[in-house]
């Protein structure tokens, strides 16, 4: 006999102030910061895992693979903190060896101004001037700035021709938001300058731990949080929020604050018709960001990987060239390299391999042919890791690969975008209450809201208005004036 | 609410928002973020702080009023000068 269907309701509430759409670090920050200003949340993840793109997956053999842990800038450890505990803020390490190699450079660096500024210096001959006057512009960039520069020309600006610089300041960060030279400044410029404060950091315990740390105080603070539930429908009356389908079941809310896709949310779950035709025009032009394809590759119990570096952005290409990051001839990887301390008290090492990838390239392939191309993406990823790791392929025992496809499957993000959109859809996120009262987004949008950071603190800036609306909705709030 | 029990209010949510900071010798003229470690986060948090303690709503045009710890005195004491302390 066939066991009834789990119902994974079970329990819930008929209404509820905020419904929070999408479990990424987005939604779980505003989940957790709404139900600490005493409203009432309901958390619905479509998957049995929290965490979005912060996460992680087991294998036989004891394997854990981290999608997405390293690294973060310092000031993760303030927004932990604030919008978490303090005990998971105490956990955030700093990875200090970051490495360079193509054929341009070799270079290791702890990854802040510094050291960059020695290294641009020593290595690559700048100016100390120019290195100050530069890192003074990107620091100087913010948010709410005129979009006018791209990154190109940023570089061009102070590097004219140093194809060899542009590539060591750029690498990384199209490896930590999926940003290109051709983005406007600010979005490179904002990243950039946080990680340089400090370097770069991780989360000591492993991405499963922090989730799950996440996860008790989440319950700690009130929020009713259901895996495995579907959000299908928002729905919007009046151009109000009245509630939304959860799992084929109406539940009535105040407001939705949507970690799900930007257009997602827009197209498909709230429905183009509640929404201007004005807008509607601007949500058009709105680009996704790229996707990634990532190789896992976990390491036989008992073996070693000597400590060849934290991260390690390996290319063959001649240069910098996003065409070719982009390309399924796969030329550049970022090599995440999780050793022992990680997890303290296992002695186990994974590797984990990311380059930005098109959906396109993947989508339309027979199924053998997909087949066949994910096994010879792990195969060139393991000759190429052999040039750091003699031996590798001795010392695996697991390999797997992911493709924009599996993101897809996972995040439900349209076509698999590992970075969300593209800088125009900060504008269409921040603009969606003005549509629609109630109604709320926070996720990766305009790269500086992606990442780590930038997501969790996007889904605090969220929360803030989403509070602001839902106390503006009982009489009592005073407005200051000055 | 007094002034300066309006003042120590402040400083209350300070202490909180920035735990590892010396607020005790703050200059009232001086820019806070001069003084201590504060980036526009930490003044979201002060909006959030006093909307969640006193249902006050500072409008975002006039953050610049809550730069220094004078401007956030003049600015919130009108507001709170006809509440008791204990809220």
């Amino acid at each position: 006999m066939n066991k009834p269907p789990r119902d994974w309701l079970k329990g819930v509430l008929s209404a509820y102030d905020t419904v929070v759409i999408g479990s990424g670090l987005a939604g779980m920050t505003s989940a957790n910061l709404l139900a600490k200003l005493g409203h009432k949340v309901l958390l619905a993840e479509h998957h049995y895992n929290m965490g979005g793109m912060a996460t992680w997956f087991k294998r036989k053999g004891g394997h854990v693979m981290d999608i997405s842990l390293h690294g973060f800038p310092c000031g993760m450890i303030k927004t932990l903190r604030k919008y978490w505990t303090q005990d998971i803020s105490h956990r955030v390490i700093q990875l200090k060896n970051v490495r360079f190699d193509n054929p341009q450079f070799s270079v290791n660096t702890s990854f802040d101004k510094v050291d960059f500024t020695n290294i641009l210096r020593e290595r690559f001959g700048i100016l100390r001037e120019v290195i100050d006057e530069f890192f003074f512009t990107v620091r100087d960039m913010n948010f709410y700035d005129e979009v006018v520069m791209t990154t190109r020309e940023l570089f061009e600006k102070y590097f004219p021709g140093r194809t060899d610089v542009w590539r060591f300041l750029m690498e990384p960060i199209t490896y930590a938001n999926g940003s290109t030279l051709d983005d406007p400044a600010i979005t490179y410029g904002i990243v950039f300058s946080n990680f340089m404060d400090k370097g770069v950091f991780t989360y000591q315990g492993g991405t499963d731990h922090l989730i799950k740390e996440m996860k008790q105080e989440l319950l700690r603070n009130g929020v009713d949080i259901r895996t495995h539930c579907m959000v299908e429908k928002i729905y919007v009356d009046d151009k109000t929020v009245q509630g939304v389908r959860i799992n084929g079941q109406d539940i009535q809310c105040k407001s939705v604050l949507s970690n799900s896709n930007l257009l997602t949310t827009i197209e498909q779950l709230t429905g183009e018709e509640h929404f201007e035709p004005e807008f509607i025009k601007e949500v058009k032009k709105v680009r996704l960001n790229n996707s990634s394809c990532q190789v896992y590759m976990g390491i036989k119990t008992g073996e070693t990987v000597p400590n060849v570096g934290d991260l390690l952005f390996s290319s063959d290409a001649d240069e910098y060239c996003t065409d070719k990051i982009l390309s399924k001839d796969v030329t550049s990887r970022t090599f995440s390299f999780y050793y022992p301390e990680i997890r303290p008290g296992t002695n186990r090492y994974s590797i984990v391999s990311s380059t930005n990838a098109r959906y396109q390239d993947w989508a339309n392939l027979s199924e053998s042919q997909y087949k066949k191309d994910k096994h010879d993406l792990e195969q060139t990823t393991l000759d190429a890791l052999d040039k750091y790791v003699p031996g590798i392929r001795k010392k695996v025992d697991h390999v797997e690969a992911s493709t924009p496809k599996t993101f897809k499957r996972y995040t439900l993000h349209p076509s698999g975008t590992s970075f969300g959109t593209k800088f125009e859809g900060l504008k269409i996120s921040r603009d969606l209450p003005n549509q629609i009262n109630g109604l709320f987004h926070a996720g990766s949008v305009g790269i500086i809201m992606s990442g780590w950071l930038g997501a969790a603190n996007y889904g605090v800036i969220v929360a803030n208005e989403t509070d602001k609306f839902l106390r503006q909705l009982t009489p009592g709030l005073v407005t200051a004036s000055a | 609410m007094t002034i300066e029990e309006v003042r120590q209010i402040i400083l209350n949510i300070l202490a909180d928002i920035a735990p590892d900071e010396d607020i005790s010798s703050i200059d009232d003229n001086t820019k806070l973020r001069d003084q201590i470690d504060l980036d526009s986060m930490d003044f979201l948090d002060i909006v959030m702080e006093l909307r969640k303690r006193f249902n006050i709503e500072v409008p975002e045009k006039d953050y610049e009023h809550l730069a220094t710890m004078a401007g956030c005195v003049s600015y919130l004491t009108p507001l709170l000068k006809d509440r008791p302390l204990a809220s």
